[in-house]
C-alpha cells in the first residue's frame, strides 16, 4: 500500500507550524509499513487532480493568502474539485479553511471568492481569537491553538467538526468548531492539529487510502504519547485559556 | 535636566526595586513599571541627557547577545552604558535599567544608553528614545499568539523607522531581505553587515521560510545562497531587488566548538585582523558583525572593537555552561524555529552525540502557542540524540514531537518535575561530560533557578 500527500502551497501557507499536519499522516502510515510520498505544490505549479489521496492546506499570512487566492482562481482550483470529486481527502487549516468556503467577506472593500468546496462563508471580525481550543465531538476530543480573526458560519451541507469547550471556534458565538463535508475537513485548529488527536488523522488516512485500496484496515497504534499531550494541552485549555 | 514628574517616577521606581532587592528577589522589570505608570514619558525624559545617546538593538533572534557584545565594545572604549542586560527587553526592562543607574535625583550614573528591544515594541520604543543607532539583527517568525504575522510586524517597524530623523543610523542585515528592506524603502543612514563566505550555507531552502517572497514586489526571491531560513545571498529576478552592498561583511567564517574566526571586509575597508568570536555557532558569528557593525556606526575605532569582542562573555542561557555534580550543563535557549536550528546546527557541527535535558512551556514569555516545534527541524537533531529527558510545562507536546521526528522510545523520557528531570538528566551523564540544556524562557528560569539554588551557579539578575 501506499499513501499520497500533497502539500498546497508550503511556501506560502505554513505558518504556526502547520506542517506537523504532513509529519503526522506521514509518520502514522509509515509505523504501518505503508510507502509515502509527499509532494509539494506552489504557485504556478499545475497540481494533478488524478495523484493525490489526500491535500494538505495550511493557513497563511495575509500576503500569501491574497498570491494563494488568485492562484486558485484559476486551474488549480479546477485541479482541487476535480480530486474531490474523484475520491480524495482534504485536510484544511485557518487559511487554507477560509480558501475552500464560499467567500472570505473583509470588513470593507469586495469579497474574496473561495473555492466553495465547503458550504461555508468567512467573515472578517475585529476581535483577535488568539488562544488554546478544546472541542468535543461525537468520535473524541480535540485540542489544539487557534489564531484567526475570520468568522466562519456553516451553510447546510457542511456539519461542525465538533462543539467548543473551551477557546472561540469557527465564529465564537455558535459554540461550533470545524465543518466537515463529505471528505474534506477545515478547521482552526493549529498545535498542529493531527498530531495530538490521533483519531483525525486516522480518519483521513483510511479516506485517503480508500481512494485506490479495497477493504483498508489500519491497525492500532500505541498512541499514549499523543494522548498524554492531548491531555496536557486540554488541561491548559480548560485553566488558562 | 528631568521634570518633577520624571523625578517623582525615578523616586518611587527606585523605591519599588530597593525594597525587591531587599527580600532577594530580581528587580528586572517591576521598578520600570511603577515608574511608566508615573510618567509614561520617563525612558524618553531620562535618556536624552547621556551624552553618548542611544543604540537600540532589536530583531528575532540575537539581540541579548548582541547587546552585551556592544557594551563590552563601548566600555573597552571607555564609555558608561547604562544596559538592560538581563534581557527584560520591553518598555518596563528599559525603564528599570535605567532605575538601577540613576541618583535619588534622576541623573544618569552612565553616558550611554544601550536597550535591548522587543521587535513588537520597536516602533513604540523608537519614537520615545530617539536613538543614534538602531540595530535589527533578523527577523523570523516567533511567538505568533503575540506578534502575529511577521509582514505586518515588519511593515510596523519599517514605518517607525522611517519617521526617525535623517541622522539616525539603521545596523542592518543585508543578508535578511525583511530586515534589508527596513532601509531600501527610504534614503537612510545605514550600516549593513552580512555574511559573504561562499562555503557558508547551501542551496536548498528550509523548510521554514518567512519572506521566500520579495518585499517589494511579492515575487518569489532567489537563493544562491541559505544560509538560515530566508537569510542568504537573495535577489528578486523580477523587481531588481537585490542583498545590498555589505559595509562589514565576514569573508572566510571558521567554526570551532569553543567560538569562530572571521575574516573582515566591506565597504569599510579590508580589516586583516582575524576576529575572535568566543561563543560557538554561526549565528552568534552574525552577532558578532551586529555588533561591530553597531560599533562602527556609533564611529568607535575597529580595532579596539574586536579586541573588546574576544574576550565576550555569554549571557543568560545563551550558550552558558555551568557545573552541576561533575557534570556540565551547557543552557541553550530556545524560542522559535529558526532559534532552534540555529542551536541545533551549532550543536550537531561538532558532531557529537547529545544528552539532551528539553523544556517546553508556554507562559507569555516562552509563547502560549507551542505549534512552532513542528516548524523547527527536529527530523535533523533525532538521530544525533543519544538520550533526552523531556520536561516543562508542555513537555508531553515536545515529546510526541521527539517522537514524530524518529527517537527511539528507549533514548525518551519525560519526568514532569522540574527538579526530578534535572537529577535525572545530570544521573543519566556519565561523570565529566555534557548535557545539553534545551529550554523555552520561562522553563530556562525554572532550570536555572533551581540549580542556583542547588549551588551551581547564580540567579541572572546578580549577573
Amino acid at each position: 500500500m501506499e499513501l499520497r500527500i500533497a502539500h498546497l502551497y508550503p511556501d506560502l501557507m505554513n505558518i504556526y507550524g502547520d506542517r506537523g499536519n504532513v509529519i503526522a499522516l506521514s509518520q502514522r502510515a509509515k509505523w504501518r509499513g505503508i510507502g509515502v510520498e509527499v509532494r509539494p505544490y506552489s504557485v504556478g505549479e499545475w497540481a494533478d487532480p488524478e495523484w493525490p489521496d489526500v491535500w494538505f492546506f495550511g493557513g497563511g499570512q495575509d500576503q500569501g493568502q491574497d498570491i494563494v487566492g488568485a492562484d486558485l482562481a484559476g486551474k488549480n482550483g479546477l485541479s482541487l474539485r476535480k480530486s474531490v470529486d474523484g475520491g480524495a481527502a482534504i485536510f484544511s487549516v485557518c487559511g487554507g479553511y477560509q480558501l475552500l468556503g464560499h467567500e472570505y467577506v473583509p470588513e470593507v472593500g469586495p469579497s474574496i471568492p473561495g473555492l466553495g468546496i465547503l458550504d461555508v462563508t468567512t467573515r472578517a471580525g475585529r476581535k483577535r481569537f488568539v488562544g488554546n481550543l478544546l472541542v468535543d465531538s461525537p468520535d473524541g476530543p480535540l485540542v489544539g491553538f487557534e489564531n484567526h480573526s475570520g468568522r466562519t458560519y456553516l451553510g447546510t451541507s457542511a456539519k461542525p467538526l465538533g462543539t467548543v469547550i473551551a477557546g472561540n471556534g469557527n465564529n465564537g458565538e455558535d459554540k461550533t468548531e470545524g465543518a466537515v463535508q463529505g471528505k474534506v475537513i477545515g478547521c482552526y485548529l493549529h498545535g498542529s492539529g493531527l498530531p495530538k488527536n490521533p483519531w483525525l488523522a486516522d480518519r483521513l488516512l483510511g479516506w485517503a487510502l480508500e481512494r485506490r485500496h479495497r477493504d483498508v484496515r489500519l491497525g492500532p497504534l500505541d498512541d499514549a504519547d499523543e494522548l498524554a499531550a492531548r491531555v496536557q494541552a486540554s488541561a491548559v485549555a480548560r485553566t488558562r485559556t | 535636566m528631568p521634570d518633577a514628574l520624571a523625578l517623582i517616577a525615578n523616586a518611587a521606581g527606585k523605591l519599588t526595586r530597593e525594597g525587591l532587592r531587599a527580600t532577594g528577589r530580581g528587580a528586572t522589570a517591576l521598578p520600570g513599571l511603577v515608574a511608566l505608570t508615573l510618567d509614561p514619558d520617563f525612558i524618553g525624559a531620562l535618556s536624552a541627557t547621556l551624552a553618548h545617546g542611544v543604540a537600540c538593538v532589536s530583531g528575532t533572534n540575537g539581540k541579548t547577545t548582541t547587546a552585551r557584545m556592544l557594551a563590552d565594545i563601548t566600555r573597552t572604549a571607555g564609555w558608561d552604558p547604562i544596559h538592560n542586560r538581563s534581557g527584560s527587553n520591553l518598555d518596563r526592562g528599559v525603564a528599570a535599567a535605567l532605575l538601577a543607574e540613576t541618583t535619588w535625583s534622576a541623573e544618569p550614573r552612565g553616558n550611554f544608553g544601550l536597550f535591548e528591544i522587543d521587535e513588537a515594541s520597536l516602533p513604540s520604543a523608537v519614537g520615545r528614545l530617539r536613538p543614534r543607532v538602531v540595530v535589527v539583527t533578523n527577523l523570523f517568525r516567533d511567538q505568533m499568539d503575540r506578534y502575529f504575522e511577521l509582514d505586518t510586524l515588519a511593515k510596523k517597524i519599517g514605518d517607525a523607522l522611517a519617521g526617525l530623523p535623517a541622522d539616525t543610523t539603521l545596523v542592518l542585515n543585508a543578508d535578511d531581505p525583511l530586515v534589508s528592506y527596513l532601509a531600501l524603502r527610504r534614503d537612510a543612514k545605514t550600516v549593513f553587515f552580512g555574511v559573504d563566505d561562499p562555503d557558508v550555507g547551501g542551496v536548498v531552502p528550509q523548510a521554514i521560510s518567512d519572506a521566500t517572497r520579495c518585499p517589494r514586489c511579492k515575487s518569489p526571491l532567489k537563493y544562491t545562497r541559505v544560509v538560515l531560513a530566508h537569510v542568504g545571498d537573495w535577489s528578486c529576478p523580477s523587481c531588481g531587488l537585490t542583498r545590498p552592498p555589505r559595509d562589514i561583511a565576514a569573508t572566510k567564517v571558521t567554526l570551532g566548538s569553543s567560538g569562530s574566526e572571521l575574516l573582515l571586509a566591506g565597504t569599510v575597508g579590508n580589516v586583516f585582523e582575524s576576529v575572535r568570536v568566543p561563543i560557538p555557532g554561526l549565528y552568534n558569528a552574525y552577532n558578532a558583525l551586529a555588533a561591530l557593525a553597531a560599533a562602527r556606526a556609533l564611529d568607535l575605532g575597529l580595532a579596539e572593537a574586536i579586541r573588546a569582542l574576544a574576550s565576550f562573555r555569554p549571557a543568560f542561557g545563551r550558550l552558558e555552561t555551568i557545573d552541576h555534580k561533575g557534570r556540565t550543563l551547557r543552557l541553550v535557549l530556545v524560542k522559535n524555529p529558526a532559534g532552534f536550528n540555529a542551536a541545533i546546527g551549532a550543536l550537531l557541527e561538532t558532531g557529537r552525540k547529545p544528552r539532551l535535558l528539553a523544556a517546553l512551556s508556554d507562559r507569555d514569555a516562552d509563547g502560549r502557542d507551542v505549534s512552532w516545534i513542528w516548524d523547527a527541524d527536529f527530523e535533523a537533531l533525532a538521530p544525533s540524540v543519544e538520550h533526552a529527558v523531556i520536561t516543562g510545562l508542555r513537555g508531553r507536546d515536545l515529546a510526541l514531537r521527539f517522537k514524530y521526528a524518529g527517537l527511539a522510545k528507549e533514548r525518551l523520557e519525560v519526568v514532569d518535575d522540574w527538579a526530578a528531570a534535572i537529577e535525572r538528566a545530570t544521573t543519566l551523564a556519565p561523570a565529566g561530560s555534557e548535557v545539553v540544556v534545551l529550554a523555552t524562557y520561562t522553563a530556562m528560569q525554572a532550570l536555572r533557578g533551581l540549580l542556583a539554588r542547588a549551588g551551581a551557579t547564580v540567579p541572572f539578575w546578580e549577573d
